[in-house]
């Protein structure tokens, strides 16, 4: 297989990320009591993603996922947030390296690290990226928007910065640890 | 929780019999342009020719009704929230205020302000017909296919095959899962408190995601096995060659594209202005 290829290992977890990505998009959303906004706990699981398998992987899980969710469970798809969510993916990826999550360690620095990651991300795809696009393409107001942003970017913050960070921590476990075998 | 979806529905009708390529550049091609017009004539002919399409596809109304109440309610919560953020969005639009009648403060309604909302709402309209077609008269199988033809790369459209194929088996897993962990006394409803609610959904989510990375690793070493990727192209058993319809179906969506954009962009306004 060339570099430039992607590799079949990235081609599946693409599309079982996708499937996965959809059914908690739908089924594993928990309803905050303010309309319109759920605490999505699929980001969690894409911020996984991309630290497993990198930006590439990333990026396009949360492009297929969110287009498929969209399109099968809603019936149109919201293009402005769709890119927003290949962007989340595919930035988190960008940290895939430094992390490093198969070496089995996610300490307290890598912890740190990857949290800093997600909300910078995060910031930039809901605070800025996605109010501009709506305005762009919807022509919606701008302050509804911009709100809407804010309220769906700190949630989804909060939730990588839990569920995420617990996810990484029982993948890391499942890893067995650089130098676990000892010469007899 | 009963999960309906939107999945394909056989059926005899000229709309199955277009290839999913026709089907998807079509569809891109309108839902494109009911992305960038705001002119209301031009939306009203689009949402009246996807019902025609509708009628010819044969497709009964009541077996995409469930999806139709949820966008109507979503929608309904969306112009709420237009207007509540947003009352004079029309008057700034426009250029004008005719206005009905006061309610309180910055608060009136406005015929400008009722004009661009219908536009928002007008605009879903002639997207969601075309979107729900496309779905249920293209088989999932020929959507990957007609992705690689119209140059995607086959890996990735060989991805979103694969995503297709999957979602069914990650939803009964998931319920699978959702079910045993309540029967040991999770509870995931509005019951409990929000807190306590997020620690439970994690545990649903760690067995589905750990699953789901063993069902890579499988999936992949099948495919590996089997020799995946090591030639430039891909043959599908779902791709179809091209009829005439298919010819006569882009060159009529790619006339009512450019026609489209020329009305739209004319002005220098996406808007439509009869004030």
């Amino acid at each position: 297989m060339k570099e430039n290829n992607l590799s079949i290992k990235t081609i599946v977890a693409i599309g079982i990320g996708a499937a996965v990505f959809v059914i908690l998009g739908r089924f594993a959303s928990i309803p905050t009591g303010i309309p319109n906004s759920n605490i999505e706990t699929t980001y969690a699981f894409l911020a996984l993603m991309s630290i497993i398998f990198g930006p590439v992987a990333g990026g396009l899980i949360g492009l297929i996922g969110h287009a498929l969710k969209d399109l099968i469970f809603y019936g149109s798809i919201w293009w402005s947030w769709v890119v927003v969510s290949l962007l989340v993916g595919f930035l988190i990826g960008l940290a895939s390296k430094s992390i490093d999550i198969e070496s089995g360690e996610f300490g307290t620095k890598k912890i740190i690290t990857f949290n800093i990651v997600q909300v910078i991300v995060q910031a930039i795809g809901w605070f800025l990226v996605a109010p501009s696009l709506d305005i762009l393409i919807y022509a919606e107001p701008a302050n509804k928007v911009f709100l809407q942003g804010l309220v769906v970017g700190i949630s989804n913050m909060v939730t990588v910065a839990v569920i995420g960070t617990l996810l990484l921590l029982l993948y890391a476990k499942t890893r067995s640890q650089k130098g676990s075998l000892d010469k007899e | 929780m009963a999960a309906e979806m939107l999945s394909y529905i056989d059926r005899k009708s000229p709309v199955h019999q277009l290839t999913g390529v026709t089907k998807l550049i079509c569809f891109i091609l309108w839902s494109t342009a009911a992305m960038l017009t705001y002119d209301t004539r031009i939306l009203l002919f689009l949402f009246l020719i996807s019902i025609l399409i509708f009628i010819i596809s044969k497709i009964k109304f009541e077996e995409i009704l469930f999806v139709l109440v949820f966008i109507l309610v979503f929608l309904f919560i969306n112009n709420v929230a237009i207007y509540v953020f947003s009352p004079q969005e029309g008057v700034k639009i426009y250029g004008s205020s005719h206005v009905l009648f006061e309610i309180s403060g910055r608060y009136n309604v406005t015929l400008e302000q009722l004009f661009y909302q219908l536009n928002i709402t007008l605009k879903y309209f002639t997207v969601i017909p075309a979107a729900l077609l496309f779905i249920v008269t293209t088989h999932p199988s020929e959507f990957a296919a007609s992705l690689n033809r119209i140059g995607v790369s086959y890996r990735i459209s060989y991805a979103v095959s694969l995503a297709l194929r999957y979602i069914p088996d990650v939803q009964r897993d998931f319920r699978n899962i959702a079910r045993a962990q309540q029967a040991r006394g999770l509870d995931m409803s509005r019951k409990e408190k929000l807190p306590k609610r997020i620690k439970n959904a994690a545990s649903i989510l760690a067995p589905l995601i750990l699953s789901s990375l063993n069902k890579i690793d499988t999936i992949s070493n099948a495919m590996e096995l089997r020799g995946f990727g090591k030639n430039k192209k891909r043959t599908w058993y779902s791709a179809r060659p091209f009829q005439k319809s298919d010819y006569f179906a882009i060159a009529l969506f790619t006339i009512l594209f450019i026609v489209t954009l020329i009305i739209t962009f004319h002005d220098g306004s996406r808007f439509y202005n009869p004030f």
